[in-house]
Parts: structure tokens; sequence; C-alpha cells
């Protein structure tokens, strides 16, 4: 297959379950909201070291949040419930509560519910105080700024995360335009997040390694400066590869986004050095869930 | 199918009971079966049928036509469909009702809504004293639910509340809210003395500075409050003014209280008033 002289190759993008919810935090702005937003998913690009997986969903007009301010969507994804929730209660006390005229709202009202204000309340130390509101429980603790307002609980839901493609480029720069211009394409898509840097991944993983101490290594089937060396899937003119990873609240949002992400990428051609793209995958052992990168750009 | 009505043929001599006469305990009944269904009046008990004179078949939808203060218990314990009372309405109305939608296009007596778990009751005139409260001796009053009086309601309204919302668009009389465990009484109009009186938790919400505020409720100075606008949302499926009022009620003076007891109750009074 062959996309505006960009290689699609006959691979897939093996993908595993995970669980997600999304909370709305809000702010007096915008900019506050998305400083809350940021620091709670700071250090959550990968479950292999950072508990869970973040990032900012979208934006929100006053008119789209519980309290009628400006806020923030944003995802969250883990291996398991309780690790969800653990991660959830510790990042939105540490990260929400903390953040000036912030207020966290559950964005998921159906699923199981864990916790979001149900022992955040206690900060209040007694001067807490309850408000059920159609039929959802609220907690508002008083703080030194005002009141924080937040919602007792979110909603979990299975979820699917590792989604992803690489894009093979003639240079770096070439490579990193063509993942900038994919993220920009991908950010519009609901219900999925990339949480690498800036969306990209620049160090993409196998699983396992030489020394016994890592569950995964660097992917040096991919690596350019090992062309020579390994066992490349490169050909000569590649110089560098980026890939984006993807989670969302299905697969049918990981398919639609990364269909977006890719034309995106293959938008800009062998003119602008994209040769090929490419996905990671482990044989079909790491997940349930294969994304053939041909049959999604059909 | 059409809409139950049952038309009080004249004004009874005594209070009777029409508790029996809801939408759970009529569905499924023919004219005849619910003609026959017995009412308590003083001592003695009536036929349903000597009463009234009923027409329709759908008692989801139910209408009380011609109805006066003498109705007691209208829609005790419902917990489902609608009951439109033409009239006014006697003591106990909703009295621990469950759910469904009640209309008073009148008033009513004392413990109206009392010990309501859940539904909507909406009064077009006046509600006497106790309103939302727990019966006599009990320590429960109105658990959850909405109640919206368009005109002024009496003493003692919220007594015990522990859940749900009053909505009083009138002027209240005293010792609102007292004994309150939990819940929010909103007042558009003016409230009588010693709001909150013994309150332990729950917020009065008020458009208008109280007659007189007890000793044992303290300043709290004047906030800004970000669940305000969160509640007031929350009644916008509601036809109230309560829901547009986002604005005026989102700076408030706060008074905690009562310090006689518990001390975890607010009275929050619009800024400026």
């Amino acid at each position: 297959m062959n996309i505006n002289g960009v290689q699609i190759d006959a691979t897939f993008a093996e993908a595993f379950p995970m669980r997600g919810t999304r909370i709305i935090i809000t702010a007096q702005n915008t900019k506050w909201a998305q400083i809350a937003a940021q620091t709670l998913t700071g250090f959550a690009t990968s479950v292999i070291a950072c508990g869970c997986e973040a990032g900012i969903e979208r934006e929100l007009d006053p008119s789209e949040t519980p309290d009628g301010r400006p806020g923030v969507a944003v995802l969250i994804f883990a291996m398991g419930g309780k690790t969800l929730a653990k991660q959830v209660e510790t990042r939105a006390g540490q990260c929400v509560l903390t953040c000036p005229t912030s207020a966290l709202f559950s964005g998921l009202p159906d699923g199981d519910p864990i916790a979001l204000g149900k022992n955040l309340r206690f900060f209040g130390d007694g001067f807490q105080i309850s408000k059920r509101i159609n039929g959802r429980r609220y907690w508002r603790v008083p703080v030194m700024d005002g009141e924080f307002l937040c919602e007792e609980s979110t909603g979990m839901v299975n979820a699917v995360g590792g989604g992803n493609f690489l894009i093979l480029a003639e240079s770096q720069p070439q490579a990193l335009a063509a993942c900038e211009a994919a993220i920009e394409a991908m950010r519009k898509v609901p219900n999925v997040i990339m949480p690498f840097p800036g969306g990209v991944v620049r160090s993409g993983s196998k699983v396992g390694s030489r020394y016994k101490a890592l569950n995964a290594s660097t992917n040096d089937a991919f690596c350019p400066t090992l062309k020579g060396q390994t066992q490349t899937q490169l050909s000569p003119e590649i110089e560098s590869v980026m890939e984006i990873v993807v989670d969302g609240l299905t697969a049918e949002d990981i398919s639609k986004v990364m269909r977006v992400g890719i034309e995106a990428a293959c938008r800009l051609g062998p003119r602008n050095g994209i040769r090929r793209i490419s996905a990671g995958n482990y044989g079909g052992k790491l997940g349930p869930f294969l994304f053939h990168l041909r049959e999604i750009m059909a | 199918m059409t809409m139950l009505i049952l038309t009080l043929r004249s004004e009874p001599q005594q209070r009777i009971d029409v508790a029996p006469l809801t939408p759970d305990g009529l569905l499924d009944k023919s004219a005849g079966e619910i003609g026959d269904i017995l009412l308590q009046t003083g001592n003695r008990q009536v036929r349903t049928g000597e009463l009234f004179d009923i027409e329709g078949n759908d008692a989801s939808h139910m209408v009380l036509r011609g109805a006066t203060g003498k109705l007691d218990f209208i829609g005790r314990g419902m917990a489902q469909g609608m009951i439109d009372v033409e009239g006014d309405a006697g003591s106990y109305l909703g009295m621990q009702m469950k759910g469904g939608h009640l209309v008073v296009r009148g008033s009513i007596g004392a413990y109206g809504a009392c010990e309501l778990k859940n539904g909507t009751v909406i009064i077009q005139g006046n509600a006497g004293d106790f309103l939302g409260a727990s019966l006599p001796g009990n320590k429960k009053g109105m658990a959850g639910g909405t109640v919206i009086v368009r005109g002024n309601v009496g003493d003692r309204a919220g007594d015990h509340m522990r859940r749900g919302a009053l909505l009083i668009e009138g002027n209240t009389g005293a010792y609102l809210g007292s004994r309150m465990t939990a819940g929010t009484i909103a007042v558009l109009g003016k409230t009588g003395r010693y709001p909150g009186y013994a309150m332990g938790r729950g917020t009065l919400l008020l458009a208008q500075a109280p007659a007189e505020i007890l000793p044992t409720f303290n300043d709290c100075g004047t906030h800004t409050l970000g669940f305000i606008p969160l509640l007031l949302k929350g009644f916008g499926g509601l036809d109230t003014p309560f829901s547009n009022m986002s604005e005026s009620l989102r700076r408030v003076r706060r008074y905690a209280g009562d310090m006689s007891g518990l001390g975890k109750g607010e009275i929050l009074v619009a800024a400026g008033t």
C-alpha cells in the first residue's frame, strides 16, 4: 500500500487492555485549568515506570463544564483498576487540590466508580461539606484560597492502550515535522490521548533486554545508527524513526485516530522526506488488540 | 388511556384521609374498583365513589379536581406517576413520598412533604408549618427530592431535614431549617426570625438578609463560592427562578452555626442585601 508516495507496511500495531477514566478540571480561567491538568498529567508517559498514562484530551468551553467555568478534559489509563484509582487519587490530591482556583469533576458518569473527592475530603479536617446535586455527591473542602469543589467519584471503564505507528523519514527534522502534523490532527479526535512528550516517542522499545533487570530495551531494528550492526528494519535512506503512541477509551477510537494521524503524516510525502509508515508489535504476544495498518487505511 | 380525574362532589364536612388514592395504589384498577376504596373521614369510612366523580383510566396521571384543604395525606408514600391537585390540599401532602411528581395549584396545610424521600413537589400557593419536616417525635425529616413553593411558608420549614432541596420563592416563617442535619433550603423572599436554630449541618441560601440571626451563628465573611452555580444549575430542569440566579447568588456572606450544637451548618446571604 502506498499513500501519497509513502509506503504503508503490511504490519500491525499491537495494543492491550487498560482501565481508563476521564476527569474534568475547571479553574478561574483556561490558563489555570491547563496548569492543573499539565501538572496532573506530568510524568505519565508510560505505565512501565509512571504507574499510569495520562494526557489532556481537550479544552472545554464554560458551557461544557459542570460549574460553568473554563476547563480541561483529562484521560488517565492504567493496567488495572486499583492502580488507576490510586494514581487518580494521588495525582488529584497533589496536583489539582493544590492548584489555585481549581475544581475537579467526573468526566465519565457511567462505569465503575473510583474515588475523586471521596478521600480527598478529609483534607478538610472535619470542615468539609457534602452536597448532593442531581444524584451526584460533591465535596466542598475549605482551602486557603476559598473552597476546593470536588466530585465524590468518577467512572472507570475498560479501555485500550498502546495503539501506535512509526514514521520513517530521511532526516530527524523531517520525522519530527511529520509527527507534529500528525499530532495536531490527532488532537482533534475525542476519547484518545497521546501520552508521550508532545505526543511523540523517539525511544520506541522492544520487549526484553540482554540485562536481566530490564523488561524492555531500545527497538534496535528501528535504530538508524545500528543499521549495519543488527537485524535492521530500515532501508539505507532512512535516517530517523519516531513513534506516536495512542491510548483510547475504545478500539474504534484508536483505529480512527491512527488513520487521522497517518493521513496527516503521509500528506507531507517523500518530497518532505517521509518514506514509510510502520508499527510496533510483539508478534501478537502482548495484547488482543491488533491494528493492521493497511486495514485501517483502506 | 385518558388521565384519571377524581372530582370532589361537594365540600366535605370533615377532613378526609385520601392516602389510598395514589398512582401506585390505583394502577390497573377500574373506575368501579376505585369507587369502592374506603377512605377514613372522622370516625367512619366512606367509599371513594360517594365523595368523588371518577373519569378516565390512566392512574399514572391523576387529577384531583375541586380539592380543598380538608383532603389530607394526598400522595402519601407515592413512588411514581403524577398527581395534579386542582385546588388546595390539607396537611401531610406528599408525606414519605418516594418518587413521582405532585403539583398543587392552591395552598397546602401543615407538614407538607414531611419525611419526603424522593420526587418533586410543587406548591403554587402557600404552605403551612413544618414543610419538609419530620413527623412529631421523629428525627428524620425530608431525606431527598425537591420541593418548590411559589408562595410563602409557615414556621419550622425543613425541621430535621436531612437531604434534598426546599426552594421557597416567597417568605418564610420563623425557625427556618431548625434542627437541620443536611440538605439545602433556598429562599427568595423574606425570612422570619432565628433561621437555622439548632442546625447541625446543611445550607440555608437566602436572597435577602433574615430578620434576625441567632447569636450562635458566626460571621465568616463574604465569599464567591463555586458550588452555588453548580447547585442552581442542578435545578435547571425545574420551573424555578433559582436556576437562573447563579450570578446574583454566587457572592454570599457566610454565617456558620448553630454553634450551640454541632455548628457545621451555614446560612449564606446574598452579598449586598
